[in-house]
C-alpha cells in the first residue's frame, strides 16, 4: 500500500509545485518507488519543474476517461531512478476529476508505489477538494505573511472535514508544516513572521523551512528540482525536510541570520 | 540592530508582531465558524430578514451563537436594535 501525499496550501504562489517536485524527488532518491501527480487541471505546470513537458502524451484525465492506461500517461523521470510523473490535463472542463476516477487511479497506483505525491492547485474548488481526499498525510505550504497563514488554516479545516479519513471517521491525516521563502534577516528585523509565530498560529507540526533563495528560480529556469541542487540552501533544507518525512531527526538549518562582522554592526544595516 | 538604531523609540510594535496579532484574532474568529452547525448562517439570515420586517438593523447587528456544554447546547442570540430618533 502506497502512502499518499498532499502537497496543498489555499493560496497560489507559495511553492506548491516546488515542494511536490523537490519532496517527490527526494523520496525517490531514498529508493522509495514515487509518483508525482500533477492535480492542477486545465493549468498544468509540474512538468515544466520536473523539465519533462515535452515527453507528455497522455495524462491524467485520459486514464480517468480511459483513454489510455496508466502505463502509458507515466512519465519516467530522466535524473532519478524510481521516479515517476502523471502530468494534469490542459482541459477546461472542470469537471473532468470525478472521486471515483482519481480513487481508481490511486487504487492502481497504489500496488506498484511506495509514495503518491498529490500536487494541489490553488483555491478550494473541486481539484483542490480531489488532491486532498484520499491523502494520508498533508504538507501544508505557507510562506510567513498573513493571506498565506489564514489560508493554511482553512485548508486545515477542510483537511479535518472534508476527507476520506473524516468522513469515514478514520484516523485523520497527518499534518505538517512546511514554511517556503523564509527570510532570516527580515525576521531578526520584525518584518516578517518568524517560524515560531506561524507554528503557534497554525499549531501543527513542523516538517521544514526553505530559506528564500535564487537557486529556486534557477532550477525551475531549468525543470531540475531544486532539491539536486545540493549546493544551494533551499535544496539541503528540502533534503532534511524529506529525512524528517521519514521519521529521521535534522536540527533545523538557515533559519538564523548569518552572523555579520562588527562594523556592520555597530553601524547598522 | 546598529547603534543608531538605539535613539530611535522603541514603543512601536514591529510590522511581524502586528501580523500575528491580526492572524491569532482572525484564525480564532474562523475556527469557531468552523464547528458551528452548518445551518447556524442560514437561520441568522432568516432571523436578520424577520427582525427587517419591523426595525431596519444591519447584518451585523445579530450576533448567534452555539455553545455546546455536557449534557445541552444553549443557542444564544444578540440582537442590538438601534435607538429611535
Amino acid at each position: 500500500m502506497a502512502k499518499i501525499i498532499v502537497v496543498t496550501s489555499g493560496k497560489g504562489g507559495v511553492g506548491k509545485t516546488t515542494s511536490s517536485a523537490a519532496i517527490g524527488t527526494g523520496l525517490a532518491l531514498k529508493g522509495h518507488k514515487t509518483v508525482i501527480i500533477d492535480f492542477d487541471v486545465g493549468l498544468r505546470n509540474l512538468d515544466l519543474i520536473m523539465g519533462c513537458e515535452r515527453r507528455v502524451v497522455y495524462d491524467f484525465v485520459n486514464v480517468i476517461n480511459k483513454e489510455a492506461t496508466l502505463t502509458q500517461a507515466l512519465i519516467k523521470d530522466k535524473r532519478t531512478k524510481d521516479l515517476f510523473i502523471l502530468p494534469a490535463s490542459q482541459t477546461r472542463d472542470k469537471d473532468a476529476l470525478t472521486a471515483e476516477g482519481v480513487e481508481a487511479v490511486l487504487e492502481e497506483l497504489s500496488k506498484e508505489f511506495d509514495y503518491i505525491v498529490c500536487d494541489s492547485p490553488a483555491g478550494i474548488e473541486k481539484g483542490a477538494q480531489m488532491a486532498l481526499y484520499f491523502a494520508d498525510v498533508a504538507i501544508v505550504t505557507t510562506n510567513p505573511e498573513v493571506s498565506s497563514v489564514r489560508d493554511s488554516d482553512r485548508i486545515l479545516g477542510i483537511l479535518q472535514s472534508k476527507s476520506r479519513r473524516a468522513e469515514q471517521g478514520l484516523p485523520p491525516i497527518e499534518e505538517h508544516l512546511l514554511l517556503t521563502r523564509y527570510n532570516p534577516e527580515r525576521v531578526s528585523e520584525g518584518e516578517m513572521l518568524s517560524v515560531e509565530d506561524v507554528e503557534e498560529i497554525l499549531a501543527i507540526p513542523l516538517l521544514g523551512v526553505i530559506p528564500e533563495s535564487d537557486a529556486v528560480l534557477k532550477a525551475s529556469n531549468q525543470g531540475t528540482p531544486v532539491i539536486l541542487d545540493d549546493q544551494a540552501e533551499a535544496g539541503q533544507a528540502y533534503s532534511d525536510a524529506v529525512d524528517r518525512l521519514l521519521g529521521e531527526q535534522r536540527p533545523l538549518r538557515f533559519t538564523d541570520v548569518q552572523k555579520k562582522g562588527f562594523f556592520k554592526r555597530l553601524l547598522g544595516g | 540592530m546598529g547603534i543608531f538604531d538605539y535613539f530611535k523609540s522603541k514603543s512601536e510594535p514591529t510590522s511581524a508582531s502586528v501580523a500575528k496579532d491580526r492572524l491569532q484574532i482572525i484564525v480564532a474568529h474562523e475556527r469557531s465558524r468552523r464547528t458551528q452547525p452548518d445551518y447556524l448562517e442560514q437561520m441568522q439570515q432568516e432571523i436578520i430578514a424577520v427582525i427587517r420586517k419591523y426595525v431596519q438593523i444591519e447584518s451585523d447587528d445579530v450576533q448567534i451563537q452555539l455553545e455546546n456544554t455536557d449534557d445541552c447546547s444553549v443557542l444564544e442570540l444578540n440582537v442590538t436594535i438601534p435607538e429611535k430618533n
